[in-house]
């Protein structure tokens, strides 16, 4: 074999598990990159052959039509066309369909089909057909679309023998057959001729199990529809706290316990004070928000699974319409709660491009994971944990109006772009809602392994070393033993703070909040590590030292301060990979750089507002 | 009385649970992109449906259609724009 690996690609229609397929077909070894020039994801991996062949397995995104709507769609056409920048022209497809939905997803199969390219159809999700009450004959197909069809359960790994005998047998065939033109006229039509072909091929179909749509009449429905919504968030934002509580006991002991023991065993010294206060205090500061992180990950991945996502968006549609935007919208904003990054990356699915933008701009308002930690310690040390009747705590209802906050600002942020810089008429709003399904735990808990490993290495990389670099700027220069400076005053960021204090002074923040704000533009956990940190070095002696960062919160900042300080983190854009990301994504500097302008502007506003109401309200 | 009638209506207006075969869609109201990720959805001429939901209470926007075995929502913009006949 002198040439070079085969490269086989799967396409097929979104919800007709290609993903499925792609990991039972490659396992674990895959490769994700970007396609030159455009954000559209390259997904590929290693797949073994029948005879041990090595082959090129890429996954295409889902798409619908040939007929590009998304940046997305139109990767995969040039894909199979063979123009893609930067790709081989395939060796053959593995179309992939829904059993259950043959009548729509064969309209996409007919289209690559005649373009005469070695296809290999994969009739996916048998399993879940038949429970649906349809039984189909593969071989019926399989003779109204001339290509092989092979059924497979890809969840089940079942049928994928089959599947690389048939590429196989396919690849040996060297020539193209003739590519059928479709004209344009004729694309109208094909959703009629596949419906024709897929009442070919059911040989028998009942009503089956109906529970999805059993189901959609309570979640959909036009009153308890919103409620239960509404519902569903209430219960995750309180289950953050909850829930949390006895897993951060926990890493705290464990932190303490590593401190004592450091402290024990090290004589004092450089090493001693930059394992105690730089990296214990540090990093331990922000690691104990793990369990809360991953709480909160846990429901927007179930949400995700089971398929209730979309019902969200398809409820909260007219809603988003008034300001501009559409449900489509709504999922990215959703994902944007766990942390901005991966929302913004899926607005890649949404195809108007003044909708996308939009939606990138104000992504980063809706309270991410990395806020938590910030909003956790200030509730914790200025919100009494009260009951305010019904079991509802007040710590999480604060909590809760922050999100809420933070939603109201990204609708009246989208509202106002939407009518100057992100002008443009309203886009409609056509989504697919697939059928309810029960999350499979194995991909749940690797999903929360994946967000747990990504806030560790985070914790581990730009937090250790923004705390570190704070931690030597505070100990350095050391102040004089007897002068009446203190040692932060005395310091490098001391110093620097001070200079920072006169411009959010007005805003009731103080020179330890200035102090904090500078390395938390790396990262917003970074505030409550540098706060710790500069807490721990300033301590007087070994009594206050001991003292946690709560009590020491609450015996230096006043209640508005502390309510300006949760205000600013609402709007502040202190993350440098969402800038990052939005530069990719928009692929210029200009909106990036925009995005940071406003947010910083709402930043100071908001705190300002809540700083002076509070004072004149006597809190 | 016994001569089967058929009645035309837009898809916003039709009523909840009402089977009915789309008969013309007016693709000039919209873009071309719109109309061909309206076909891409299985919404076409000749096409089967039936509405099963519609959104929140006082808006009754977005709509939910059966499409074959397949749930989609659509805005009543589009769906002003696509004409139905209810067989008898």
């Amino acid at each position: 074999m002198s040439e070079a690996a085969h490269l086989i690609v799967l396409a097929g229609n979104p919800n007709a598990g290609k993903s499925a397929l792609f990991n039972a077909l490659t396992g674990a070894r895959q490769k994700i990159a970007n396609y030159p020039g455009v954000t559209v994801e390259r997904k590929s991996g290693h797949f073994q052959m029948a005879d041990g062949r090595p082959a090129e397995l890429v996954d295409l995104p889902g798409s619908y039509s040939l007929d590009p709507t998304s940046p997305d769609e139109a990767v995969t056409r040039s894909v199979i066309m063979g123009e893609q920048l930067g790709e081989r022209k395939p060796d053959a497809i593995i179309i992939v369909l829904d059993a259950a939905n043959l009548d729509n997803h064969l309209r996409f199969a007919l289209e690559v089909i005649a373009l005469g390219r070695p296809v290999v159809i994969a009739l996916n999700m048998m399993d879940l057909a038949e429970r649906d009450g349809l039984t189909l004959d593969p071989a019926k197909l399989e003779k109204s679309l001339g290509v092989p069809v092979i059924s497979t359960v890809a969840v089940r790994r079942r049928g994928l023998e089959d599947l690389s005998a048939a590429i196989e047998a396919r690849l040996s065939e060297k020539a193209d057959q003739q590519a059928v033109v479709v004209a344009k006229e004729r694309k109208h039509g094909l959703r009629k001729q596949a419906k024709t072909i897929a009442n070919l091929a059911i040989v028998s179909e009942t009503a089956g199990r109906r529970w999805s749509e059993r189901a959609d009449a309570m979640f959909l429905h036009p009153i308890a529809g919103p409620v239960i919504l509404l519902a569903i968030m209430f219960v995750m934002f309180q289950a953050v706290f909850a829930w949390s509580e006895a897993p951060i006991g926990w890493i705290e002991r464990a932190s303490e316990w590593t401190a004592a023991s450091v402290q024990a065993n090290l004589g004092e010294g450089f090493l001693r004070d930059f394992i105690i206060e730089g990296a214990i205090g540090g990093v331990g500061s922000v690691v104990v928000f793990l369990p809360q992180i991953l709480i909160l990950f846990l429901f927007i991945l179930l949400l995700e699974a089971s398929g209730y996502m979309t019902r969200a968006a398809f409820i909260m549609d007219r809603l988003m319409a008034s300001v501009g935007l559409s449900g489509r919208s709504f999922i990215p904003l959703l994902s944007s709660f766990a942390c901005a990054i991966p929302g913004i990356m899926a607005t890649r699915s949404i195809a108007d491009p003044k909708d996308r933008l939009t939606t990138i701009l104000v992504a980063p308002l809706m309270t991410c994971s990395a806020r938590l930690p910030v909003y956790a310690i200030i509730i914790g040390a200025f919100i009494p944990a009260r009951d305010v009747g019904l079991g509802v705590g007040l710590q999480g209802l604060v909590l809760f109006g922050l999100y809420i906050f933070g939603i109201a600002g990204a609708m009246v942020v989208a509202l106002v772009l939407r009518s100057t810089v992100a002008k443009g008429p309203n886009s409609g709003f056509l989504m697919e809602m697939p059928k309810y399904q029960l999350p499979r735990i194995r991909d749940i808990l690797l999903g929360l392994w994946q967000r747990a490993w990504i806030f560790m290495r985070r914790a581990g990389t730009i937090i250790f070393a923004a705390t570190v670099i704070l931690w030597l700027m505070l100990t350095y220069p050391k102040v004089p033993i007897d002068s009446p400076v203190s040692q932060v005053d005395y310091s490098a960021a001391g110093r620097i703070a001070n200079v920072i204090e006169p411009v959010v002074a007005p805003i009731g923040f103080n020179r330890d909040i200035a102090l904090a704000l500078i390395p938390a533009m790396a990262a917003r956990e970074v505030a409550v590590a540098a706060l710790a940190t500069t807490y721990a070095i300033d301590a007087p002696d070994e009594e206050a030292e001991a003292k946690s960062l709560t009590e020491r919160l609450q015996s230096r900042w006043s209640l508005p301060t502390a309510l300006a300080f949760l205000a600013w983190f609402v709007f502040a854009p202190q993350c440098i990979s969402t800038i990052a990301v939005t530069r990719r994504e928009t692929n210029s500097w200009k909106w990036p750089m925009f995005m940071l302008g406003y947010l910083f502007a709402l930043a100071y506003g908001a705190a300002g507002i809540t700083y002076w109401t509070a004072v004149a309200l006597g809190l | 009385m016994n001569a089967p009638v058929t009645l035309a209506v837009t898809l916003d207006r039709l009523s909840m649970h009402q089977r009915a075969e789309i008969s013309v869609i007016d693709w000039d109201s919209m873009s071309e992109s719109e109309g061909a990720r309206l076909r891409a959805l299985g919404l076409d001429e000749g096409v089967e449906v039936e509405k099963l939901h519609k959104g929140m209470f006082g808006f009754n926007d977005p709509i939910a259609l059966k499409v074959g075995r397949m749930m989609i929502a659509v805005r009543k913009s589009h769906a002003s724009a696509i004409s139905v006949v209810i067989p008898a």
